[in-house]
């Protein structure tokens, strides 16, 4: 049963990736072309989400916005992999500055995530470089804390004390012996950033300070679309149905990696 | 200087942990007193072995003469040097002449690492060897400790228990250490692997010149490996000599009751239990005088009042105890 929404969610965020990647090919219209002509078409075989007001494919542009989404997603990821490996693996090891450096991030977890990132990236001005860069900081702490707790228990095997005893530099134990075992929990705590991360920037978009439009992004689509939802909510719709998916698709996912990679649960169920 | 048989002599070593508490203050609120003023000496080639109960300072003791914890104070000579007191760098190369085994066979090896990598760890942080000769020498660990070279890509979770506990051995030999803490390194076994580790240790023992601290609960082990033996309660050593004198003719009133407790593999044989009651005392607030007053079966006023020193007996055989040595 697990194994199975582990699946499905990983065919979920495929079928969106391959979608980002061959983006060009699956188009069907040129995402930014305004057609007076066409306006508020209905989906259709033509236009398979239908248009929106400026006549613009909903389809290609869902499309397109994949593409942002799922690139955002994925520098998100990298870099608050980076950061937060790097700022747990020091706290939790050199506990000297553990009390300094998890004050710093509780004081960013302490702010509402959209709010942080809304302040960075109006402060940064709208593009999808700043986004990544406001989201990053936002989502920085969470890695840092999940990856911390791990190194908290690795460091106290016995393994890592053989290595001390032996006179292995304490740079050689953290990253022999106490990054590579404290990565499970990282693996999965990141497929949770790369949702909350195409959420946000959804969000981010709806409210404008995402990318600036033209560009299609779900959810400036979505912002575009929420004036007409009354006479055409397919405008609204599909990006909404994209968004969903995606999410959906990240969290059966990391549901699915925290199961496997935690022993304890593949004992029995199976 | 006796440094020319004794190969390790600890002099009054101190361990206490401080208890903090408060957020801004990290006050010192008191003390565990994990290890409190222990000597003792280990002769070359010799095994001494370390017995107590949960908790009373065996395994403290053990790390802190490979220098995992730092002392409070104290001396620990290894081959006339102070390990407690020399500078980090030289502290790096006296390293390869103490090793540890551990008892916990699975927590000991980094799962993430082939057994090759685990043995020739020591090495590669000391630098020695290029990767063919680090190679060579992880092959000749393997085989010295009963395994065979082609382990050496393999995983740690592809081994038993036993045979993880011989990776450990091996690496622990790694460095060619002359003296070996050995934490509880069978406990965590099944009693036929128990045998066979015990065993090799002695093999390595003879025919490396090891020296071995050897850290247990089970006296049946320690009576079968050790030379001589150590009692620990409550972070002090109780009393301490050689093997047989201290199974046949214990004197301090802990030693008895804890030999009191080993089974005999004869139903009709009657045998004197002295049964303890009570617990031990918590570490941070020993009792005053003698420690082991609170639930010694013979203890008169003074043993409450006045703590007694280890006074040899006679022939070696040390014992801390007012009745003992009036």
């Amino acid at each position: 049963m697990r194994h199975r929404l582990f699946v499905s969610g990983l065919v979920l965020l495929g079928l969106m990736v391959l979608m980002a990647i061959f983006a060009d090919l699956l188009a069907t219209h040129n995402p930014v072309q305004v057609r007076a002509r066409f306006r508020f078409r209905p989906p259709s075989f033509d236009n398979f989400f239908g248009t929106d007001n400026f006549g613009r494919d909903i389809y290609t542009r869902v499309v397109y916005g994949a593409r942002l989404s799922i690139s955002i997603g994925f520098a998100v990821v990298l870099l608050t992999a980076i950061a937060g490996t790097a700022i747990g693996l020091i706290s939790g090891y050199v506990r000297r500055l553990d009390n300094f450096l998890m004050r710093i991030m509780d004081a960013l977890m302490a702010f509402p995530t959209i709010i942080l990132a809304l302040a960075l990236s109006a402060a940064l001005g709208p593009s999808a470089f700043n986004i990544v860069v406001a989201l990053s900081v936002v989502y920085t702490p969470r890695v840092a804390r999940v990856v911390r707790a791990s190194v908290l228990v690795v460091r106290e095997a016995d393994y890592v004390h053989a290595a001390q005893a032996v006179g292995a530099s304490n740079l050689r134990i953290m990253i022999e012996h106490i990054l590579p075992n404290s990565m499970a929990p990282l693996v999965v705590q990141l497929s949770f950033v790369f949702a909350y991360a195409v959420i946000a920037e959804a969000v981010l978009s709806f409210l404008g300070v995402g990318p600036p439009p033209p560009t299609p992004s779900w959810g400036s689509i979505i912002a575009e679309g929420k004036d007409y939802i009354r006479e055409a909510a397919w405008i609204t719709l599909f990006p909404g149905i994209a968004i969903a998916m995606t999410v959906l698709g990240l969290n059966l996912l990391g549901d699915g990696l925290r199961d496997v990679l935690d022993p304890r649960m593949n004992v029995d169920n199976r | 200087m006796t440094a020319g048989r004794n190969l390790v002599e600890v002099e009054n070593l101190v361990k206490h942990f401080p208890i903090r508490k408060g957020f801004f203050s990290s006050r010192i609120t008191g003390y565990v007193q994990a290890v409190d003023d222990i000597s003792f000496t280990v002769a070359r080639g010799e095994t001494l072995g370390l017995v107590g109960e949960s908790g009373c300072g065996k395994s403290t003791t053990g790390r802190l003469l490979i220098r995992l914890l730092d002392p409070t104070s104290g001396r620990i000579m290894l081959n006339g040097a102070d390990l407690a007191h020399i500078p980090a760098d030289e502290l790096r190369t006296k390293r390869r002449d103490v090793q540890i085994i551990f008892q916990d066979p699975f927590s000991s090896l980094n799962p993430r690492k082939t057994v090759e990598g685990i043995i020739a760890e020591p090495l590669i942080v000391h630098r020695i060897g290029t990767k063919a000769e680090r190679q060579a020498r992880v092959a000749e660990l393997l085989k010295l400790v009963g395994l065979a070279p082609d382990h050496a890509r393999r995983y740690p979770h592809e081994f038993s228990g036993g045979q993880r506990q011989r990776i450990g051995i091996a690496r622990a030999l790694a460095l060619n250490p002359k003296f070996i803490v050995c934490d509880e390194p069978v406990s965590a076994l099944d009693v036929s692997i128990q045998a066979q580790i015990i065993n090799l240790m002695r093999d390595l023992q003879r025919d490396l010149g090891l020296t071995y601290l050897f850290i247990s609960h089970n006296l049946a082990v320690v009576r079968h490996i050790a030379d001589r033996v150590a009692v620990m309660y409550l972070g002090k050593i109780v009393e301490m000599t050689d093997k047989n004198a201290l199974y046949e003719n214990p004197k301090h009133p802990y030693t008895q009751a804890l030999l009191s407790a080993i089974p005999i593999a004869n139903p009709d044989r009657k045998r004197q239990r002295v049964v303890l009651t009570g617990d031990v005392p918590s570490p941070m607030a020993p009792p005053k005088g003698c420690r082991f007053n609170t639930r010694c079966p013979v203890a008169v006023q003074r043993c409450r009042e006045i703590e007694p020193p280890l006074v040899d007996t006679g022939s070696g055989h040390q014992v801390a105890c007012h009745l003992v040595t009036p």
